[in-house]
């Protein structure tokens, strides 16, 4: 069972060798991982939309889809078919070249980053020595797709929901990729793969700043792929579905997918980089990736049935005058576990990071206003 | 407070809610939602939906007298009569056509309060979507009758009361005749 698929990729990859020059066997192989993800892509995508539907009833005590097979199960498919027949509508004025391209470029950066997630032991499509960086620049891009499709639309809601984008993307960008720094200092390597072997003894999460760390991640992550409560630029209630309010069928699909992927591999991410990747007892290594990462997708969505949508000055708030300093400060906080012996490796980050939080959320605390008294003369 | 109390408390409730759906009881918390066209509720008695009409012993005779006091009093006017005559021409006591528009009726029940001949209740069917605009819901008379034995089947503690008040009533009236009938022999 460990093995599984890649003994399913040796088997595909001999058989090219039968008949293919050894050039082509290379490429095979390459032209293999790559069909496999792309494959992977769409089905993750669909499946999370059911089980995010399925969630989300639960919680809101309902049933959820359930007409659709045993389960809701062809529930998928039935969407698909119907985003398929539906009309594909251009508003007149929309820049034709830009409002057909960004539906189809938002899925690449989605797909691509798959290309580093360690889904299992030496099941890396491509173990790239910068694999996170790679993540992180690649992820980013997104914010140019969404500029361009909320541009391209010429429409006024589009393009609120883009600006609310753009801002909160380099709001978050940025403490996103300070809350890694830690871990790549404990680590010493950008490669998704070496981190997660580093980790075989004890979890990133387990330490006080690998902890922090990762809520930071993954609350950033939240931000960058618009998801409640940070869904700002898609908030159907103020700006009617923001940057693909004028995208309909197919074409409004492809969003949806980028972003379902987008969460599949930030929670995928997180879980590489802080909660021991694929590393787990008995089970095999894809099937711990794949229970630790469904876990983090069951609490975005989670969230998604819990918190309303955040405020845009909260939402900045929250990225510069909280969640920044404490990645910040979490950087000597980590440097410090690595230079003290046991007992203080473990307090005096925990140290440094309470009297962070403390001072922190003094500081940010919201005014509320006193409670007013009426006097009545009678 | 800690930061971020609340929106732990708030987890919780969704969380709790999710578990529940699961594994506990509807009154306890769980889903209470009916799948309706596999499971239904048992539909209460004064439940009411359309109108339909009564018949005794034989479709052919209708409780209704065609007296168009429904058709009159109907606030959307979606109900049409038409009397009945004989082979002579004179007006029979029973309509020929009677015809609702299902797709203008509101379930008021008001022609059912209005008849003085207890001839029009209001069903319990609901079901009665058609593919077609205009005549599917136009209901006719003989979509319209029913017998007095679905109606005790339905509503039957509604059905014992008119039909106590009708027997009491058709009592009176042979025992009116009785007595009427020697004097007149009498003379
Ligand atoms: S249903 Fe009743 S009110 Fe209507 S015409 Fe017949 S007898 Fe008269
Ligand atoms: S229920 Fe109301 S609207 Fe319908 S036929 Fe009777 S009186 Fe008319």
């Amino acid at each position: 069972m460990e093995t599984l698929f890649i003994q399913i990729k040796t088997l595909l990859v001999n058989a090219a060798a039968l008949v293919l020059p050894p050039w082509g066997v290379t490429l095979s192989s390459m032209i293999i991982s790559a069909l496999a993800i792309l494959g992977l892509g769409p089905l993750i995508m669909m499946y999370l939309t059911l089980m995010e539907r399925k969630v989300l009833a639960r919680m809101q005590n309902r049933i959820g889809p359930n007409r659709a097979g045993p389960w809701g199960l062809l529930q998928p498919l039935a969407d698909g078919i119907k985003m398929l027949t539906k009309e594909d509508i251009r508003p007149s004025a929309a820049d034709p070249l830009l409002y057909f391209l960004a539906p189809i470029l938002i899925a690449v950066p989605a797909l691509m980053v798959f290309a580093v997630i360690p889904f299992g032991k030496g099941m890396t499509a491509a173990d790239l020595n910068v694999g996170v960086l790679y993540f992180v620049a690649l992820s980013s891009t997104t914010t140019l797709v969404i500029f361009m499709a909320s541009w391209g639309s010429r429409n006024k809601y589009s393009v609120l929901g883009g600006m609310r984008s753009v801002s909160q993307m380099i709001s978050y960008e940025v403490t996103l990729v300070i809350s890694v720094v830690p871990i790549l200092m404990a680590a010493g390597s950008l490669s998704t793969q070496t981190i997660v072997e580093s980790q075989s003894g004890r979890w990133y999460a387990a330490t006080p700043w690998g902890l922090l760390s990762c809520m930071i991640f993954f609350i950033c992550g939240l931000a960058e792929c618009n998801r409640s409560p940070f869904d700002l630029p898609e908030a159907e209630s103020e700006i009617v579905a923001g940057y693909h309010t004028e995208y309909s069928g197919m074409r409004f699909a492809l969003f949806y997918m980028a972003e379902f992927m987008n969460v599949f591999s930030i929670c995928a991410l997180t879980v590489t980089l802080f909660l021991g990747g694929w590393q787990g007892p008995l089970l095999p290594s894809w099937l711990w990736f794949l229970i630790k990462t469904y876990l983090l997708i069951f609490i975005v969505f989670w969230f998604r049935g819990t918190l309303p949508r955040l405020r845009a000055d909260h939402l900045m708030g929250l990225a510069w005058k909280f969640l920044l300093p404490l990645a910040v400060m979490n950087i000597p906080a980590a440097a410090m576990s690595h230079f003290l012996s046991e007992p203080f490796s473990t307090a005096v980050p925990l140290a440094i990071l309470m009297v962070s939080v403390a001072v922190l959320s003094f500081f940010n605390k919201g005014y509320a206003a006193e409670k007013r008294v009426y006097h009545f003369t009678d | 407070m800690i930061f971020g109390a609340g929106i732990l408390k708030g987890m919780l409730v969704t969380l709790r809610s999710f578990v529940n759906s699961y594994f506990k009881k509807p009154d306890q918390g769980g889903l209470f939602t009916v799948e309706y066209p596999e499971k239904r509720l048992v539909a209460k008695e004064r439940f009411r939906n359309f109108p339909f009409l009564v018949y005794d012993e034989k479709p052919e005779d209708p409780r209704c007298v065609a007296c168009d006091i429904c058709a009159k009093e109907c606030p959307p006017k979606c109900i049409t009569i038409v009397r009945d005559a004989d082979a002579e021409g004179r007006p029979l006591k029973k309509p020929a056509l009677f015809d609702i528009d299902l797709s203008v009726c509101m379930n008021c029940g008001i022609c059912e309060e209005a008849c003085p001949f207890d001839a029009i209740f209001m069903d319990h069917e609901f079901e009665i979507a058609g593919t077609e605009r205009h005549q599917s819901l136009l209901y006719h008379k003989e979509d319209l009758l029913k017998s007095n034995g679905y109606f005790r089947q339905i509503r039957p503690s509604d059905a014992a009361l008119i039909d106590a008040r009708r027997k009491e009533a058709e009592d009176k009236k042979k025992a009116a005749l009785k007595p009427a009938a020697p004097p007149e022999k009498k003379e």
